[in-house]
């Protein structure tokens, strides 16, 4: 099943006028700035294919930095999200890129502060739909039809059980799970696709655990 | 966790066993799949008519997209429809001037609910807002319009498909006006197998229809062809009251949605390459908008 709500259907609530190039775009941003943790202090956005050609006719541009205002699909400030932007000091470029990317509606969006910078490439995939394909140099493959849960943490042993067991004592199945880490010891990224809905007692539990230093969903 | 049905034959034959209106089993099969209460659920789709009510409602009072190709219709036919004039009938233009509203607005980068998609956002509201002052339904019996359209679409876009860029414009207005001519045939009392037959007329149809939109923008021809899969979705309900059967049954018409979509040639999935975006006037609107003719492009909207 590749639809699996209603929700799907008849939604989402979002601001036009299309739901690949506005909602998926709001999204992708969205799940940036969640992952970031925090209102970064500038953003560089990379587009692809069709994406790079009608972002300015689709409002793609003021709807990814909406997302990264934290701002949802249905958000009515993303119309002004540039404005919105100058206003918590936010800086971003949009660079409309000529080479071909895997899907045509590819962002890659790196942002940043003094502490710290992220890298997240995004595609939307219809209907308002969007999958993460990268982050931080960690190709994903979060299929987006499960609700997924995101979680930046400390390679050390044990994390991996301490989250598989929070999640099974929700009472909940793993669909599937990958995890992924750039150097021994550093920095690790888990991605875990379940078969039902979580709610927020699971996302604190699961930030409450040692050596976890970000927990972020996709819930579609 | 299994879902209820798949198919339309499972979902007819669901609500015809336990005699519930196919609305109640899409209530059902969501509470079972996303472990949430009845009352969440609902009161979520009652958000979403809200939505569509003031989309709608923003529409009539007229209003124009960035790029200046559309807005202002849904204005033009209500005040036909207040001269008398009308020839095709009130109540089917009413339905196409609050799709065409509905339309205006997100092309105007208003508020709206995709309904499959935000494309095609104007016939399941449009259509819902025009019979509702024939039919004079409770809040409650307007928020089940909603969910018995989501079951059909829901078998759609898990056996064919709801984007253009994957099966053209059928995917998109086709599926949204058959959805809609089901969801009118529940409403206006018709049974579950009536809401399936409306569906199949109306999707019959649609089949083969393109996605071509002029400078890959959701406004030259998807407003359009929104105001007329609103005045299809009327007239197929209106057949299967009468008791017009389908003779392909409903999924092998969506079956047969799916495999053309599959056959159609990419120029004509949402890529402004071809059909109406490629013609020469749709060229000179599209460099118009772009200030440069982009010939090499490759446009994926919905």
């Amino acid at each position: 099943m590749k639809y699996r709500s209603v929700f799907e259907i008849i939604g989402p609530v979002m601001i036009g006028p299309s739901s690949s190039h506005t909602a998926g775009a709001a999204r992708i941003g969205r799940v940036a700035r969640d992952l970031f943790g925090r209102q970064p202090e500038w953003a560089r956005i990379h587009l692809y294919g069709s994406f790079a050609e009608t972002y300015k006719g689709h409002g793609t541009d003021v709807a990814i930095i909406g997302g990264l205002l934290d701002y949802d699909t249905f958000d009515e400030r993303i119309k002004t999200a540039f404005e919105d932007a100058a206003a918590v000091g936010m800086t971003f470029e949009f660079i409309p890129e000529e080479e071909e990317a895997d899907h045509p509606n590819t962002a890659k969006i790196v942002i940043g502060d003094s502490q710290g910078e992220m890298e997240l490439v995004g595609i939307s995939i219809g209907g308002g739909t969007m999958e993460v394909t990268e982050l931080n140099g960690f190709p994903l493959r979060l299929s987006g039809h499960f609700p997924a849960l995101l979680v930046v943490h400390d390679d050390r042993s044990g994390v991996i059980a301490n989250v598989s067991n929070a999640i099974a004592s929700q009472g909940m199945n793993i669909a599937h799970m990958e995890v992924g880490r750039k150097e021994k010891g550093k920095m690790a990224l888990m991605v875990i696709e379940v078969d039902q809905m979580f709610d927020e007692t699971l996302i604190n539990e699961l930030k409450s655990l040692p050596n976890v230093t970000q927990v972020s969903t996709l819930a579609n | 966790m299994e879902v209820l049905f798949g198919t339309v034959k499972e979902l007819v034959a669901l609500a015809e066993a336990q005699n519930k209106p196919i609305s109640e089993i899409m209530i059902e099969q969501e509470m079972q799949i996303t472990r949430r209460s009845r009352e969440e659920i609902v009161a979520q789709m009652e958000n979403n008519l809200s939505v569509m009510e003031s989309a709608v409602e923003q529409g009539l009072q007229g209003v124009k997209s960035t790029s200046g190709l559309t807005g202002g219709d849904a204005v033009l036919i209500q005040n036909y429809i207040k001269s008398g004039k009308s020839l095709s009938g009130d109540l089917i233009l009413d339905a196409v001037s609050k799709a065409v509203a509905t339309n205006e607005v997100n092309a105007a980068m208003g508020m709206i609910c995709a309904t499959p998609t935000a494309g095609a956002a104007g016939i399941v509201p449009g259509t819902l807002f025009a019979v509702k002052d024939k039919l004079n339904p409770t809040r409650e019996q307007m928020v089940n319009y909603l969910f018995t359209s989501g079951a059909f679409g829901f078998v759609v876009a898990n056996n064919a498909s709801i984007s253009g860029a994957a099966g053209g414009c059928q995917a998109e207005t086709g599926s949204a006006a058959s959805m809609a001519a089901a969801a009118i045939v529940e409403m206006a009392g018709g049974t579950p197998q009536q809401s399936a037959e409306a569906f199949s007329i109306v999707m019959k149809n649609m089949l083969g229809l393109v996605c071509d939109p002029v400078a890959g923008l959701v406004e030259v021809p998807c407003v359009k062809r929104n105001a007329m899969g609103a005045a299809k979705a009327l007239v197929g309900a209106d057949m299967a009251l009468a008791g017009v059967v389908s003779r392909i049954p409903t999924d092998e018409v969506i079956e047969a949605m799916h495999r053309i979509g599959q056959s159609m040639p990419s120029a004509l999935r949402e890529t402004a390459k071809g059909g109406l975006a490629a013609t020469p006037t749709g060229k000179a609107l599209e460099a118009e908008i772009f200030g440069k003719d982009k010939t090499s492009r490759d446009t994926v909207n919905s």
